[in-house]
């Protein structure tokens, strides 16, 4: 099952910690992950369910390519890590 | 007499007390954090801030225990947006608007028969009303879906917004809200429905065809005198405005030394002659005329204006002072404003003095008098 860990910045405002989330793409995963930190979601993805303007993901290392529908992939044991982009602070 | 500020700025929210004559800043609440805006609501104390997280996005926080502890409630957000909805690019900007809180830019308490009712105006244009005291927020569909709408347009920001909602203290159905740029629009059914038909509100800044097109006007801060609810005040893009039958009707003042450009507008809660206003060099210049902080003040309705600045500084002063950092107490003898650099200035006799608070705040987004 794939891994999901946010930035500490996030912390001071949302609790975020470490998981496991189910699914093969971002959203699958971000969706289970959400699910049960109902709190976190709109910090990191927009009304629309977007990421958010100021967000990167990177999917074992790789910046994902669709902010909107978050459809890249994630292996199984893939880590999906969610940050804070330079722009925007 | 009001004996606490409420200061929302780019780094902080900063609580001002009153010990005796002198005011100094006693608490400090969000440090580092960006607040666009506070509000207190004088019916039962309960206190917003609101939060623009770079990253994170905007963010609603409620108090209800003077400031003393906060809890992040409900961020009012926009619907899906359907599939099938086509949001046309703005003739204006070329913008198409987003379906997303960018800014919340207004919280205002309703009717005093209406516990636990808000109205939260954003940008970019969105209307929302809460009836359980920010737990969860509406969609006003009603205006969102007006096909004027689309015309709306951003004025210094690149989407429209909602700046202005007041309420009639005669009747809690009755709604003006001020859209920049959009104009003032009325609702006397809670929302139900709206009408955008104020004359005299007039838009310099566009062709002579349409300067008087109330949809394209640019109200920065829209006010209603609360002993006398039919009169208001716009401090409009293009100048001062006042209105004595409840906007349906505008006079344009333009006699106005040094200047008729500014964001912040406040009249007195029992006088409706009486108005302050902080001016500033229109339209790419934004310092103070002259470099000199400048408050004007009419108490005739606007056929005169003195320019108060004993106390402010008259040289070499760039304050700018945004729509919402200029406040009034309930007795209408207290003002206080902050501006873009830091500063912040309390007057305890309708502005005929001054007192500086600070010159060194994060810069001021929003002021505000709080109870107890």
């Amino acid at each position: 099952m794939p891994h999901v860990r946010f930035t500490d910045n996030i912390q001071r405002h949302v609790e975020c910690p470490p998981a496991q989330a189910d699914g093969d793409t971002v959203r699958a995963v971000l969706d289970a992950y959400f699910a049960a930190n109902v709190a976190a979601r709109g910090y990191v993805l927009d009304d629309q369910g977007a990421l958010r303007k100021h967000m990167v993901i990177f999917v074992d290392g790789r910046q994902i390519t669709d902010r909107i529908g978050l459809t890249d992939s994630v292996p199984q044991d893939g880590l999906v890590e969610v940050i804070q982009a330079l722009s925007g602070g | 007499m009001s004996d606490r500020i409420l200061v929302a700025t780019r780094k902080g929210l900063f609580t001002i007390t009153r010990s005796g004559k002198r005011w100094s800043i006693t608490q400090t609440n969000f440090l580092a954090d960006n607040c666009s805006l506070v509000m207190h609501d004088p019916r039962d104390g309960t206190m917003f801030v609101a939060l623009g997280h770079g990253h994170f996005g905007c963010k609603l926080h409620r108090s209800r225990d003077s400031g003393a502890t906060w809890q992040e409630c409900a961020t009012p957000a926009y619907p899906q947006k359907p599939d099938d909805f086509e949001e046309k690019p703005n003739p204006t900007t070329g913008n198409v608007t987003p379906w997303n809180t960018e800014l919340i830019w207004e919280i205002q308490g309703g009717g005093p028969d209406e516990p636990g009712v808000f109205w939260c105006g954003t940008i970019p244009g969105g209307l929302f009303r809460s009836d359980d005291e920010g737990d969860s927020w509406r969609f006003v569909r009603s205006l969102w879906d007006d096909p004027r709408r689309p015309q709306w347009f951003g004025g210094g920001y690149d989407y429209a917004g909602i700046h202005s909602v007041c309420v009639d203290p005669r009747d809690s159905a009755h709604l003006l809200v001020g859209v920049s740029c959009g104009g003032v629009w009325r609702s006397t059914d809670r929302g139900e429905s709206w009408e955008c038909d104020s004359k005299g509100l007039r838009a310099e800044y566009l062709p002579a065809e349409q300067a008087y097109d109330p949809i394209t006007q640019d109200p920065h801060l829209l006010v209603r005198c609360r002993s006398a609810p039919d009169h208001l005040w716009v401090q409009h893009h293009n100048g001062i405005f006042r209105s004595i039958d409840d906007a349906k009707t505008w006079q344009e003042i333009t006699d106005v030394k040094p200047s008729t450009f500014g964001f912040a507008v406040a009249v007195h809660p029992a006088d409706p002659n009486t108005a302050w206003f902080v001016p500033a060099i229109k339209d790419e210049q934004r310092i103070p005329v002259d470099a000199r902080v400048v408050v004007t003040r009419t108490r005739d309705g606007g056929e005169t204006f003195e320019q108060l600045t004993n106390g402010l500084p008259q040289e070499h002063a760039y304050d700018l002072v945004f729509r919402h950092a200029l406040d009034i107490d309930e007795t209408g003898d207290t003002l206080a404003f902050g501006s873009t650099t830091g500063s912040l200035w309390v007057s305890q006799n309708q502005g005929d003095a001054w007192e500086c608070v600070s010159t060194h705040l994060p810069p001021i987004y929003c002021v505000r008098f709080g109870k107890g």
